[in-house]
């Protein structure tokens, strides 16, 4: 309560402002302890595990003592995630399928997202309703739907026949196709959210401004709007990008073969199916270091930015 | 908008004369990709109507005379009333499965929401040792994939035998601490941007009136939230009840199987009738009377504090893209 000394109050000692910082600091304890029970510990009860052994009857043994930590497993999860490995057809299908989703989502979705913000007009509710409506679809409706349009006698393979394609593909047995598409179709409305709402908030007069010193209007676009709307692509991306990972239904309810296999897949595979929780929990330990190589760039970049800013 | 932006400004005034001659060799139609807005009018549409056409031909399917979940078969409503064995509300399976997902998704309401505004109170106010790790504790549900949430609660709830975990079983009690898990976040995240949208002002006048501060607190600051308490409380039921990945790791039996559970089983299978697109229609259904409710409580809140948008930017708050 900073604020409150500048104002005029200058009589508040300083046990007044100390009581003050426990009774806020009171607020947050009840969430505060929700997190630490239901996320910390968790996180740590994953590291048991992935270091842990099985009993015999192949039955995951945490250690929870980190000098008693068996390496095996997790030394096995990430030898078998490089190129070659076990594990690796699933992190390079991974990493291509959410790669090429990213960079559909962009190219779609910045296009949508900056026509609604800076040119809409009298359709602009109308648009950002319609643009909002997926976001309370629920996912697996979503991809329900595209599982009636792309089975066999489905609209998709209709329109194909009408069009004159007699044999059209197999879409929902192992098409990474699909899987690209689906994964597209159902993050994309996240992408769109973030972005529209930074490009809503750029103060137009910076554009003109660029205009007024003779920029041409896609100068002004290159060099004002887009470092401006920058932040928001890289909210959008983050936001699509962090369930992309750890996605495992989609590909199960589009694809359900294991030639298109995801990350998530292998884990899910692992911990739900079978009795190989340790070697599960080893693969979500592989997880969270490819996500954390991604974040650790995404903060040195908003770093930068904003250091480039001040 | 922004008219100097798509026409170039009067050619009268170009203060460059270089840019303005460079101007003339281009037709005026090509000038600029961005600013002529006819590809990004009919790419936009294209996009809304690619994201929505598929949805409403499921919906309609709901109402397919035949078995068939993707050959129009001629319209009927017996998969929604009217078959004694077949229809949703006939059937146990469906029935229990949307009462399950109504449920938790009232109970991670009722939870996460009081929680998660205690949370943004505590985290925006209190300055001081552990308020920074207290933060970042508060993001991590957010940067982290869900599957890795589902995994580490199951861990703990099947292998730890430590008081509160070993209290916790597997099903609905798993169920709502996982849902409220993830969706504390979401929360803070509304409450504290309309904290900071609302500023110390109105509670200082208020204890400078004399109120002490929990009178501040009840009487200004909570009516002054309650459009965010509102949003909030919309999106955790939304979260909630369009979840998967946590709902059913932590799930135990058939009894503990809600809608997307049902839907994620069912969707592949050949023996699966119209019926299941029924029940994903409820569920739209279900989350649009919550936002409708949520938009006309927003609204009517709005008036009274004078503290909300209407139309439009109710619309946008309510889904969270301001917070965003």
């Amino acid at each position: 309560m900073g604020e409150r000394l500048g104002g005029g109050q200058v009589d508040v000692s300083a046990t007044a402002v100390e009581s003050r910082a426990s009774y806020w600091r009171s607020f947050a304890l009840p969430g505060v302890a929700w997190l630490v029970l239901f996320v910390v510990v968790p996180a740590y009860a994953v590291l048991a595990i992935a270091f842990g052994r099985v009993n015999f009857l192949f039955q995951p043994v945490p250690y929870w003592n980190p000098l008693h930590w068996n390496p095996g497993y997790v030394s096995k999860a990430f030898s078998g995630s490089l190129p070659g490995g076990e594990y690796w057809p699933s992190i390079r299908n991974t990493l291509v399928y959410v790669g090429v989703s990213l960079s559909l989502c962009f190219a779609i979705g910045y296009p949508v997202a900056y026509y609604v913000a800076r040119h809409a007009k009298r359709t602009k509710t109308l648009l950002i309703v319609l643009l909002v409506i997926p976001f309370w679809v629920s996912y697996l409706l979503r991809m329900l739907a595209w599982i009636g349009l792309l089975s066999p006698d489905g609209y998709v393979n209709q329109i194909l026949q009408w069009i004159g394609i007699s044999h059209p593909p197999d879409w929902l047995n192992g098409n990474p196709y699909s899987v690209i598409m689906a994964l597209l179709y159902g993050y994309i409305p996240y992408f769109i959210l973030p972005v529209f709402a930074g490009l809503d908030r750029i103060d137009k007069s910076q554009i003109e401004a660029a205009r007024d010193l003779g920029a041409t209007p896609f100068r002004a676009f290159l060099h004002v709007t887009l470092p401006l709307s920058k932040a928001s692509i890289m909210a959008g991306a983050a936001l699509v990008v962090l369930p992309m990972f750890g996605d495992y239904y989609t590909n199960d309810l589009i694809s359900a073969s294991p030639h298109t296999n995801m990350l998530g897949n292998e884990i899910n595979l692992f911990v739900q199916g079978g009795s190989q929780k340790n070697l599960g929990a080893a693969l979500v330990l592989v997880l969270m270091a490819i996500l954390a190589v991604g974040m650790a760039y995404y903060l040195y970049a908003t770093l930068r930015d904003q250091r480039r800013l001040a | 908008m922004s008219v100097a932006e798509r026409e170039p400004a009067t050619e009268g005034t170009a203060i460059v004369p270089a840019s303005g001659s460079r101007r003339n060799l281009i037709p005026r139609r090509l000038r600029n990709p961005w600013g002529e807005p006819r590809f990004l009018v009919a790419g936009t549409w294209i996009y809304i109507a690619w994201a929505l056409v598929p949805v409403v031909i499921a919906i309609l399917f709901s109402f397919n005379a035949g078995r068939s979940r993707s050959v129009w078969q001629g319209f009927s409503i017996k998969w929604w009333w009217g078959d004694p064995n077949l229809s949703i509300f006939h059937d146990s399976d469906y029935t229990h499965a949307l009462v399950h997902s109504l449920l938790l998704a009232g109970l991670d309401m009722v939870i996460a929401t009081p929680l998660g505004v205690l949370l943004a109170l505590g985290l925006t106010r209190w300055r001081g040792r552990g308020s920074g790790v207290a933060n970042s504790l508060m993001l991590i549900p957010l940067v982290t994939p869900e599957i890795v949430m589902a995994v580490s609660l199951l861990v703990v709830f099947t292998q730890l035998a430590l008081v509160p975990f070993s209290l916790i079983h597997l099903g609905t009690t798993a169920q709502v601490v996982g849902q409220v898990t993830f969706s504390l976040s979401y929360v803070v995240i509304i409450v504290r941007s309309r904290l900071a949208g609302i500023g110390g002002q109105y509670e200082e006048a208020a204890r400078d009136l004399g109120a002490t501060p929990i009178q501040a607190l009840r009487l200004v600051l909570i009516p002054l939230l309650l459009p965010a308490i509102l949003a909030s409380m919309l999106i955790v039921f939304a979260l909630s009840i369009d979840d998967f990945v946590v709902t059913q790791y932590m799930s135990s039996n058939s009894t503990t199987t809600t809608i997307p559970m049902y839907l994620y089983s069912n969707a592949r299978g050949g023996t699966s009738t119209p019926a299941l697109n029924a029940l994903a229609t409820i569920l739209v259904v279900v989350t649009l009377v919550g936002v409708t409710v949520a938009y006309l409580l927003y609204t009517i809140v709005g008036k009274r504090t004078g503290s909300a948008g209407t139309g439009a930017s109710a619309l946008r708050e309510l889904s969270g893209i301001e917070a965003a």
